[in-house]
């Protein structure tokens, strides 16, 4: 009889939070349609994790953009929120957020993510709820190539970037024998593929091919296997907490061979992770140096002064992703007579961006939603300091 | 094929060796509390992982210092181990007093549940630490003992390479080995020793025979936290850069290298230890070359476990374990 009690009392107590749930759900939806004119833009990148500095780093970016336009808004009548997410660089976490970003009514907008392992999945929940996505630095080819209306990124591609880093290592370089690693995640393996194909066909010879765990912190089996081939040229896949340590150990053993990665590698951490190791690395990279035109330092200045954090070579691009998004709601909203448009309207405006004009970027989309007008750019380290230094850039 | 296996053999051997050593010590203080409690304590791995976290602070700290510069490496590094060890081997007392004596009469699946939600305690204290103080939860220690040795394998027969390794590789490699021994020769020819033997073998006999048993589990929980968090600060030495989620995976094989051993037996911990980290490279040195470029190295892994499932059908106790008679 007890038993019988307390599980009346536990469902009703159930049933009576069920209802308090949906009564607050309730009133929160109504309030947005009533049009309290709020907008709100989603931040969605690792902020804790292996990658945390490079999310933080896009998420800092948007945020200042966004308060920087927020003025502007103001006076069409809406007023401009942030709403951060952290995915952990986790698909799962992604998609979980993503749905909760969907299912708020007053999110137009979603500025990520950063990883492509974590961009893949998510997209298809924002293409279901038809909340437009801007990636500041997912690469995977795959990300466009599924042809989702809402998935667009203002960066270059791995299939541009594999290519350029192998024309580099072995035009440049002279490369004739490589050693490939990766990191099995989407992008590790995606760009690490296209350089090998790439590779390939210029002639070099690819003497072996490995993944190591993402997570570990002892890569010595690999680099011993590196050490028995002997290549001229070491690629690695991945992101720059992993690479840190294998550019160490690597150097620990006597391999001074050039190192040459992708974009994941372009943060400080890995100049904290693998100190002077880090000589005769080279990187390519969707990201362009900050400072290389009159805006762009102006920009690094203001984000000091801003955060008191200096600039890392993704923030630039959380800021022009968040431009990008903008001038597309801005766009919208003036099409729609002043009134606020539909999320699948603001999609199609982003979509639609032809030639604006951020800081470091210059985006037109194409009907998958690649920026025509991006570059890839080659860094070297040849001192243990941050960023590297730019020694070119290929068009696409 | 043979040849080029040979040939990285010293290499492998070595670096085998040092992440072995880690197991090993790691694995002790798994195989200690089962022995003592017949509890699986996970938290043991993010014990380790706060060891590193403290003896990098330390280490960090000290060499901000003027005048450390002018001690020798060495006695710098003893003593960070010392006071690092002493930390963490009271956070173990404090561990094993809140949330397992509370609970020693209940199911063993409690305690279980109760170590894992310690252990993400831990971790995310660590991190939020970690953050608060650097930015970054990824920290870089200063590079101690770096000055390169090579070995001269190939003048001993052609067949090899030269391996070549770190000061800080024979220091990891003494140090565990000292403890190791240490912690043999207290277990056995001690008087505390004899009692944890004694509570190990049967508790409320052992309370009969005047022992304190409540005192003897938590000095167990002491010396094995204060090993693990000894070797977090060997794990930070040797391999430079932690992060708060070292001692999950770390922590995993280490268990696992307890269990390959014998668990409860401490002489088992330490072989499966170096056996599972000597399996571990040389899978991730070889695996290609063996399975002809089917399985790269990252089926490592899989391969150490693969030969740890077959030791385990055909000797379910572990290497050194004893076979348990049913307690009548």
């Amino acid at each position: 009889m007890r038993l019988k009690k307390s599980v009346v009392l536990l469902l009703s107590s159930v049933l009576s939070i069920g209802m308090l749930a949906a009564c607050s759900s309730k009133s929160k939806g109504d309030e947005s349609a009533n049009g309290s004119n709020v907008i709100k833009i989603a931040t969605q990148t690792p902020l804790s994790g292996g990658s945390a500095i490079v999310g933080e780093s896009m998420r800092l970016g948007a945020q200042m953009k966004l308060e920087e336009q927020a003025e502007k808004f103001k006076e069409l009548g809406y007023t401009l929120k942030l709403e951060s997410y952290d995915d952990q660089s986790d698909p799962k976490k992604g998609v979980s957020n993503a749905n909760i970003i969907g299912a708020d009514n007053s999110i137009y907008a979603v500025v990520g993510h950063f990883n492509s392992g974590v961009t893949i999945p998510s997209s298809e929940v924002y293409e279901k709820y038809k909340v437009a996505m801007v990636s500041p630095g997912a690469t995977a080819v795959t990300v466009t190539d599924r042809g989702l209306k809402t998935v667009n990124r203002i960066v270059g591609r791995d299939d541009a970037q594999g290519p350029a880093g192998a024309k580099y290592a072995i035009e440049t370089l002279g490369a004739k024998k490589i050693f490939i690693i990766q990191d099995k995640t989407a992008y590790g393996s995606g760009i690490a593929d296209a350089f090998k194909v790439a590779a390939e066909e210029a002639g070099a010879e690819i003497v072996g091919y490995e993944g190591i765990t993402v997570g570990e912190k002892d890569f010595n089996g690999v680099i011993n296997q590196v050490l028995t081939k002997n290549p001229d040229l070491i690629y690695f896949g991945g992101i720059y907490s992993e690479a840190g340590i294998i550019i160490k150990q690597a150097r620990d053993k006597g391999i001074d061979v050039p190192i040459m990665g992708g974009d994941g590698m372009d943060a400080s951490g890995l100049v904290d992770i693998a100190g002077d190791a880090v000589k005769n690395t080279y990187i390519t990279s969707v990201a362009g140096d900050s400072t290389a035109t009159e805006a762009g330092k102006k920009f690094v200045e203001d984000y000091k002064a801003k955060f008191n954090k200096n600039a890392e070579a993704f923030s630039v691009y959380g800021y022009d992703a968040m431009g990008v998004i903008l001038h597309a709601i801005e766009n919208a909203i003036n099409e729609n007579d002043g009134k606020i448009p539909s999320k699948e309207k603001v999609a199609e405006a982003v979509r639609s961006v032809k030639d604006y004009e951020g800081v470091l970027t210059n985006v037109t989309f194409n009907e998958i939603g690649d920026n025509t007008n991006s570059k890839i750019y080659l860094y070297k380290f040849n001192e243990a300091s941050y960023p590297g230094i730019l020694e070119g850039e290929v068009g696409k | 094929m043979l040849l080029e296996m040979l040939q990285s053999l010293p290499q492998v051997l070595i670096d085998g060796l040092a992440l072995g050593a880690v197991y090993a010590v790691v694995a002790l203080g798994y195989t200690m509390v089962y022995g003592i409690l017949q509890l699986i304590n996970f938290a043991h791995g993010e014990i380790f992982m706060t060891g590193a976290f403290i003896g990098t602070t330390f280490f960090i700290l000290l060499m901000g210092m003027g005048w450390v510069s002018s001690v020798p490496q060495i006695f710098v590094l003893i003593l960070v181990l010392i006071v690092t060890a002493c930390l963490t081997g009271l956070l173990g007392m404090g561990i094993e007093r809140v949330a397992y004596r509370p609970l020693r009469n209940a199911p063993r699946l409690i305690p279980l549940i109760t170590a894992i939600g310690i252990s993400f305690i831990l971790q995310d204290v660590i991190r939020f630490i970690a953050e608060l103080s650097s930015g970054n939860y990824i920290v870089t220690g200063p590079s101690l003992f770096t000055d390169q040795m090579t070995i001269s394998f190939s003048s001993l027969s052609s067949i090899f390479n030269d391996a070549s390794f770190k000061t800080s590789f024979l220091i990891v490699l003494v140090t565990a080995f000292i403890l190791m021994i240490s912690l043999d020769y207290f277990i056995n020819r001690t008087k505390w020793g004899t009692a944890m033997r004694a509570v190990a073998l049967d508790r409320e006999t052992a309370s009969l025979m005047s022992i304190n048993v409540n005192k003897t589990i938590s000095i167990t929980f002491f010396i094995g936290s204060a090993l693990g968090g000894a070797t977090g600060v060997l794990f930070a030495v040797q391999y430079g850069t932690i992060d708060p989620f070292i001692g999950f995976i770390l922590g995993m094989k280490a268990f696992i290298a307890a269990v390959l051993g014998g668990i409860g037996n401490i002489r088992g911990a330490m072989l499966g230890g170096i056996l599972l980290g000597l399996l571990e490279m040389f899978a991730s040195a070889n695996l290609t070359l063996l399975t002809g470029g089917i399985f790269g190295a990252e089926y490592k892994d899989v391969f150490a476990f693969s030969i740890l499932i077959l030791v385990l059908i055909f000797k379910p106790e572990g290497l050194l374990g004893k076979p348990t008679a049913e307690k009548v």
